[in-house]
């Protein structure tokens, strides 16, 4: 496989105690690896390390322990090469609000060393629909377009790699659709996108990757879709009309049992990948079989957001 | 890049704060403009018609380098200290901090364009002066140097004060409670020749006494020090802020978590 693009090793960030405050452990020992072109989201609750591990690559967070390599390049030593091709999309409006729009995005293509290039702003400001604005000063813009000038901003020196923190925490829902699609869209230009979130419904929408971090540390990373093959359920609940007492020997499987008093028929199995839903086809088939009415069926697929909660809450010595 | 050195990076930092200064462009000519005519008012015509020459030049054209400092080291530290502090205080300083960016290209963007903006308020400076006076500066060259080196040495000196402070106040405090008071007990308006001891011994540990006495002798071609001692002292000071400022981007200081 090629070398990834980004290559975090043992990072380890512990923030200095203030007065009686002990120190905190940010980050511990985190190894990740980002793919080239790929859209990663690194998925946790608030104060999990998700900003602190962005800002340890981005230049903002001074790491206490492990490397940092990106573009085959070791961050600490070529800095400068390194950071040249990095974008970061910071999680708080901190803009200089005074600033036009077209000016401060040339600002930040110069900042990184580019060469001033109307054009390409033009066509950046444009993507973003920002281009009727770029002379608003940035305090008359509405918030939405607020962050897309922190996204253009970002893009202006064209990078490789782009960090989004948060990139969507309270906008509204039309909003939200509509960032998804511009990452969707720089994307396919070929920019590698890493998204920290803690909407789970982003991560499993947008990204390929799903890494999962709580309490400083990576407990997992996969392909999304294998995550939730591996780890996601399918959920049934029949409403019966007549109780049951036991289960009948026709229907009988593992993650089958009865509930309220043997109003409820539950199932819960399968792989997230289909064999859930098959059984519980099954199941219903062989209970019209047996003459056994039942007035409802809700089935659901646990959804990123179970794997997510069960995983942090399954590892008690850190979700404590 | 030119020799290592990110002339891109430098310049964008600096177009854009000399575009903040001139945001507010008004403030930035009217008030010192009108500082000098008050004082020129207060001092020149009210109290200097009384005064003595003094060493042979007239009262009024005494005060001259005094006021250009008094204006020269006020302006360039609080042009200094914003240009650095506002972003820091509104967030905006994620950008620079992410950027490819050295220290040395970082300083000549803040600090050249705080430097422009107080040789601007200078030359105006003097321009109003000269409608109250006339005097003529003897060393125009090496004044212009002085000028240069002293705007430089205290916007360095406002850039570290604008990482320091972590409000408002503490970043007025400086300039109000020590900046202003060691200038107008430095010799700005008198020579310190003029002093009774212990206070003309005192007045020497001053080091605002050195600046305006530089500026004096570029002026006037004499001063209570000698010139050779003002501009050592202006160096060494401006070596150290550089140091300073060197050593907080390295260590982080104020700047990265």
């Amino acid at each position: 496989m090629a070398e990834p693009i980004l290559q975090i090793t043992g990072l380890e960030k512990t923030y200095p105690g203030r007065g009686a405050a002990p120190p905190t452990r940010a980050l511990e020992n985190v190894d990740l690896d980002i793919r080239k072109g790929e859209i990663f989201a690194l998925l946790g609750p608030n104060g999990a390390g998700k900003t602190t591990l962005i800002g340890a690559v981005c230049g903002l967070v001074r790491p206490t322990g492990g490397t940092i390599r990106a573009f085959g390049l070791d961050l600490a030593k070529d800095w400068r090469k390194v950071r040249s091709r990095i974008g970061l999309v910071p999680q708080e409006m901190a803009v200089d609000i005074f600033d036009t729009v077209e000016r401060s995005i040339n600002y930040s293509r110069g900042l990184f060393g580019r060469p001033a290039d109307p054009a390409r702003v033009e066509q950046i400001l444009r993507s973003l629909s920002l281009w009727d604005k770029r002379d608003a000063e940035l305090r008359m813009l509405s918030g939405g377009m607020k962050r897309r000038v922190l996204i253009a901003k970002a893009l202006a020196h064209d990078p490789d790699l782009l960090f989004l923190d948060e990139p969507t925490a309270g906008v509204d829902v039309e909003l939200r659709r509509d960032m998804w699609k511009q990452i969707d869209l720089l994307r396919d230009q070929g920019v590698t996108i890493i998204l920290t979130t803690h909407y789970i419904e982003e991560a499993e929408e947008m990204a390929d990757r799903v890494g999962v971090i709580d309490k400083g540390r990576i407990l997992l990373v996969d392909d999304k879709d294998a995550m939730m093959k591996s780890l996601g359920r399918t959920e049934a609940q029949f409403a019966l009309d007549v109780p049951l007492h036991s289960i009948p020997a026709d229907i009988a499987r593992d993650g089958l049992h009865l509930a309220d008093n043997g109003m409820t028929l539950c199932f819960r199995g399968g792989d997230g990948a289909g064999g859930g839903r098959e059984s519980v086809a099954d199941i219903a088939q062989t209970l019209a079989r047996l003459g056994i009415r039942y007035s409802a069926i809700d089935i659901r697929e646990s959804s990123l957001e179970d794997i997510f909660v069960n995983l942090v809450n399954e590892r008690p010595e850190i979700a404590a | 890049m030119i020799l290592g050195f990110n002339h891109r990076s430098a310049l964008a930092i600096y177009k854009r704060e000399v575009a903040r200064a001139w945001r507010t462009v008004f403030g930035t000519i009217i008030s010192p403009v009108l500082t000098t005519c008050l004082y020129f008012i207060v001092f020149g015509a009210a109290i200097g018609g009384r005064m003595q020459e003094v060493g042979g030049i007239g009262y009024g054209a005494f005060i001259v380098p005094g006021l250009l400092l008094l204006t020269l080291l006020s302006e360039s530290t609080s042009n200094g200290s914003f240009g650095i502090y506002m972003p820091r205080f509104t967030g905006a300083i994620y950008e620079l901090l992410s950027a490819p960016v050295s220290v040395a290209e970082t300083l000549v963007g803040f600090v050249g364009a705080a430097v422009t903006k107080s040789l601007i308020i200078a030359g105006i400076i003097l321009l109003t002066a000269n409608l109250f006076v006339d005097y003529h500066i003897v060393h125009p060259f090496f004044a212009f140097f002085y000028i240069v080196l002293v705007a430089s040495a205290f916007s360095l000196f406002g850039f570290i004060l604008g990482l320091w402070a972590d409000g408002f106040e503490k970043l007025q405090m400086v300039p109000l409670l020590i900046l202003t008071p060691l200038t107008f007990l430095g010799g700005t308006f008198y020579s310190i020749d003029m002093l009774a001891e212990p206070w003309r011994t005192v007045a020497l540990f001053n080091p605002i006494v050195y600046l305006v006495n530089g500026l004096r002798w570029t002026f006037f071609g004499q001063a209570d020090i000698s010139i050779g001692v003002a501009l050592g002292l202006t160096l060494v000071f401006l070596a150290g802020c550089v140091t300073a400022i060197w050593w907080i981007f390295k260590t982080g200081w104020r700047l990265r978590d």
